[in-house]
């Protein structure tokens, strides 16, 4: 028998290496520092075309004096006086619309007549943008605080309805199955098991409402409101004061992250079985 | 079979044009540990879930005890909830505690009650469904290949285990199985179901613990393999093996 080697020498010459193709592993604080350049960058030029007078204080405020506008709001009391205005407003907006969508995401998640029943009229509803209902809202309910969170609960619905609703029908039919056979049906296996396992997705639409809710609460504030963080940016408009306007959006930055870490803080507490990782063998 | 814990009449079932079921009749007594086997798609599991009420037949009638429990080739744990959880899930109160522990002392994960399944091997998480539907105490026990997805190593000591704990406990058993040495080494009966029915039904009458290499099981097992169409002159290699033995 003749056997034909598919290599006639193994020569040195036509060995190599494999080229490393797996992740490289970083320094974490070169990583962390990387990170942070381009926004630290962006402040210093802020700070350097604003005092340079290369850039008008018309145009852009800065450093300097947004911080002296914030020290006159502190000062005044006002700035807490709009903060809490707005987190209630905001508050009470987020959570009727985020409550009825969860429990309307959910009965069309798990039942084939909740999702017959809601889903397509809830997806119509989902595409008009929420900013249309205004003045309609304000022909209703006037210009006060129900318009104000009526708004908001209509523009944090939509968000949650949908990644509830993609939660529930992404969670795992198999496991569903089995545990109905052990016995739990109803409002005990939707709490017990399905919402669980929604979690991450509902967690993360509840960071979009958030974000949502603060523009609505920019046009639920622009009127019939005498305070609130959206009061803020209609008084700056109004008074052209350059200042306020990069305040405002300095005010809602913070905001933003604030919200985040919050979110971050309750995904890692509300699913600690996420925390582990996986030692499967 | 007046005391049969389960009870199938003339059971029908297609899928389209093709008939898996055609007209069956079993009867599976207490305690009985039942084999089913067949090669893929031949309706062995359409059978199991037509036991658990997964699925209806279109002709026949199907009569199963009221506790009946089921063991699927995934573990299939709500990751939501620690491992005790998932053993007395959806049985209500503390009463269940007690039993679930037992239950997971004897499938040998007492240590594990408080994780999360996240972090069980596939051995244990399918272990803990082993758990999960023996607390109940179930007259029926349905095995829908449980041991499929483990690896070779794991399998062995599962069946070990599965055997220990239904001599103990006795339910009915129906094992759904591709796997002829698994059937042999388990059930008081094999069945081989092949074109919508049974082409071999016989009771394996071997003393336990079985040597999975005894005589009387290679006996059986030739039958089985034929049944199955993976007989000795068309498998070339086992010819082979045989020739030269």
């Amino acid at each position: 028998m003749t056997v034909t080697p598919l290599r006639a020498t193994p020569a040195a010459a036509g060995l190599a290496e494999p080229e490393f193709l797996g992740e490289k592993s970083r320094n974490r604080w070169l990583s962390l520092a990387l990170r942070a350049s381009v926004p630290t960058l962006l402040l210093v030029a802020w700070w350097y075309t604003t005092s340079r007078g290369l850039v008008s204080t018309e145009v852009l405020a800065s450093p300097g004096q947004v911080v002296r506008a914030f020290g006159e709001l502190v000062e005044t009391g006002q700035l807490w006086d709009y903060a809490l205005a707005s987190f209630r407003r905001a508050g009470l907006g987020v959570g009727i619309g985020v409550g009825v969508a969860l429990v309307l995401g959910l009965v069309s998640g798990l039942t084939r007549l909740g999702e017959e029943l809601v889903d397509a009229t809830v997806q119509i509803v989902r595409v008009v943008p929420f900013l249309a209902l205004v003045p309609l809202f304000i022909s209703w309910f006037g210009v006060d605080e129900a318009f104000k969170v009526a708004l908001i609960a209509v523009s944090s619905a939509s968000p949650m309805y949908a990644y509830t609703y993609l939660g529930v029908r992404s969670v795992d039919r198999k496991v569903i199955e089995a545990v109905r056979g052990f016995g739990l049906r109803g409002t005990r296996l939707a709490i017990g098991v399905i919402l669980p396992s929604a979690l991450p997705n509902i967690l993360m639409a509840l960071r979009i409402c958030l974000g949502i809710s603060l523009v609505g609460l920019i046009a639920a504030e622009q009127v019939g409101a005498t305070e609130g963080i959206g009061y803020l940016v209609t008084l700056a408009q109004q008074y052209y004061r350059n200042d306020y306007m990069v305040l405002c959006i300095v005010i809602y930055a913070a905001i933003g992250i604030g919200v985040d870490l919050v979110i971050r803080l309750v995904e890692r507490t509300a699913m600690p079985w996420r925390r582990h990782g996986t030692a499967s063998g | 079979m007046s005391d049969a814990v389960v009870r199938l009449r003339g059971i029908r079932k297609s899928f389209g044009d093709r008939t898996v079921l055609d007209g069956i009749d079993l009867d599976i007594a207490p305690g009985e540990f039942v084999a089913l086997l067949g090669p893929s798609g031949t309706g062995k599991t359409t059978l199991l879930r037509l036991l658990s009420g997964l699925q209806r037949a279109d002709a026949g009638t199907v009569l199963v005890p009221e506790v009946r429990t089921v063991v699927y080739q995934e573990p299939r744990l709500v990751q939501a909830r620690r491992v005790l959880a998932n053993v007395t899930i959806g049985q209500r109160g503390k009463a269940a505690r007690g039993p679930g522990l037992a239950a997971l002392a004897e499938v040998g994960l007492a240590d594990k009650a408080r994780s999360w399944p996240a972090t069980l091997s596939g051995g244990e998480a399918q272990r803990v469904a082993l758990a999960r539907a023996l607390v109940r105490q179930p007259e029926l026990l349905l095995l829908d290949e449980p041991f499929a997805a483990l690896d070779a190593l794991t399998r062995l000591q599962m069946q070990e285990l599965v055997a220990e704990l239904c001599a103990a406990h006795r339910p009915a058993v129906l094992l759904v199985t591709h796997d002829v040495d698994e059937a042999l080494l388990l059930a008081d009966r094999a069945i081989v179901l092949r074109d919508g029915g049974f082409a071999l039904d016989r009771r394996i009458d071997v003393p336990r613990p079985r040597d999975r290499d005894g005589h009387a099981v290679i006996a059986h097992r030739k039958d089985y393999l034929a049944a199955l169409g993976v007989s000795p002159d068309r498998s070339p290699r086992r010819s082979d093996e045989h020739a030269h033995a």
